[in-house]
């Protein structure tokens, strides 16, 4: 897989995209964000009781917000306890920023059926 | 109030309750096999039973508020005032869980609130919603883990019924199901230990003790150690949640029953994309949700569950 570019990152993910559209070009620090302002790293949705996608690949620095879209409450748990995010009922977003490369699996401590896996890239 | 006469749950006994399973179920528990009695025949009394009843409430949510149940405060109320107007009181209730949605003291003040209306003693185990405040399940021990042990799990004794309220909530693993874990499994060998074999035995928790839906988790991983602990037992009921529906199944002695909830209906394992809250039409919501009975007939057979729905 090539490597993804900030702003197709942005298009691809499309978190946002009312507010993004036509800013993909100059958001060249996409995964700065101010803690309150717009997501703009990609994005992993929670719908249906499932992570989509199930498996994303980010580089190292990069900032992952999981968006909860159903009527029940999740986790994004790391199955190492690396991150761990609060309750997120729905439409609440949790975001995790990824500083050093390595496979990061990770589940719904609620459902844990619910699994997926963050890839973070080395520089 | 009438029951079968078979001692044992054959296949024209298990017929019979699941032709019920639309209706509402009632198991009684006589000496060792659950069996059935209509809802009907439950409620018209006036004959009292030698033993006892207990009710299962389930999965009240309270603090749900979407689209498949706008209020579950209201339906839980409905539920209570179904159990007030029963004509056989019951000794007490179980409440097998998810009790809040969000474990919020407010949801929890509310609930304790609303239950308190049928002046019955509770006893509660946790379900997955219970256990998310900041503190991974302070908020429900401080409330209602008096005397329990661990995550919260204990024993007690009724009318020479030995009841088990077991957590497989918590500590949940990547990719499995419900988890009971091997120090609570060490104090339930330890807990029947002793026992007479002729003890009726009751255990409740949230998440069914057999595996009903695996794709969803609706199972717990580490069940069938438990079981083989209550083999020896002529009588084990076993009664969860978290489905919101009712399953049943008997294997040997043991009876398994899953309860409605009180605020909102699930789909069957694997009917649709996800075990989400199943959005039905405003009136047929009421014919989903429900409570269950239970009766305990001592010296006689099972004891017998009539699942009630919340329809007036």
């Amino acid at each position: 897989m090539p490597r993804l570019h900030l702003p197709a990152l942005i298009l691809t993910f499309g978190l946002g995209a009312a507010a993004l559209a036509g800013a993909g070009a100059v958001l060249t620090t996409a995964a700065h964000a101010a803690p309150d302002g717009p997501t703009v790293g990609p994005t992993v949705g929670i719908d249906n009781f499932t992570f989509s996608p199930p498996t994303i690949t980010v580089a190292a620095g990069q900032t992952v917000t999981w968006v909860n879209r159903d009527d029940i409450p999740h986790t994004v748990v790391a199955t190492d306890k690396a991150f761990k995010s609060h309750v997120m009922d729905t439409d609440e977003k949790f975001s995790f920023t990824f500083t050093r490369p390595g496979e990061y699996a990770y589940f719904c401590s609620l459902h844990p059926h619910m699994v997926g896996k963050v890839v973070v890239k080395g520089g | 109030m009438t029951e079968h006469d078979e001692g044992d749950f054959g296949r024209r006994g298990f017929l019979k309750c699941m032709a019920w399973a639309g209706t509402g179920a009632l198991w009684t528990v006589s000496g060792g096999l659950a069996s059935s009695i209509s809802l009907e025949s439950a409620l018209a009394g006036p004959v009292r039973p030698k033993g006892f009843t207990f009710l299962q409430l389930s999965d009240s949510h309270v603090g749900f508020a979407k689209p498949a149940n706008p209020d579950a405060r209201a339906t839980y109320r409905e539920a209570i005032a179904k159990v007030v107007a029963m004509p056989v009181k019951p000794d007490f209730i179980i409440h097998t869980g998810d009790i809040s949605q969000l474990s919020r003291d407010q949801e929890f003040d509310d609930a304790d609130q609303i239950v308190k209306e049928a002046s019955l003693q509770v006893f509660h185990v946790p379900g997955e919603h219970d256990m998310l405040d900041d503190g991974a399940g302070k908020a429900y021990l401080d409330r209602y883990g008096q005397g329990s042990l661990g995550a919260g799990w204990y024993s007690f004794d009724h009318k020479g019924v030995h009841f088990v309220a077991l957590v497989n909530v918590v500590n949940l693993k990547a990719g499995g199901m419900g988890n009971l874990g091997q120090g609570q499994l060490a104090w339930l060998r330890n807990d029947l230990a002793g026992r007479q074999a002729s003890t009726p035995i009751v255990v409740f928790a949230h998440i069914p003790l057999w595996t009903v839906y695996a794709d969803w988790g609706w199972g717990t991983d580490d069940a069938a150690q438990a079981l083989s602990y209550l083999k020896p037992f002529g009588s084990v009921t076993v009664l969860n949640g978290h489905i919101h529906q009712i399953t049943q199944k008997v294997e040997g002695n043991i009876a398994f029953h899953t309860a409605r909830s009180t605020a909102f209906p699930q789909p069957v394992g694997g009917t649709a994309p996800s075990p989400g809250p199943l959005k039905v039409p405003a009136e047929q919501l009421h014919s989903m949700l429900g409570i269950t009975t239970a009766t305990f007939v001592p010296g006689k057979a099972p004891i017998a569950l009539v699942d009630a729905t919340l329809v007036v």
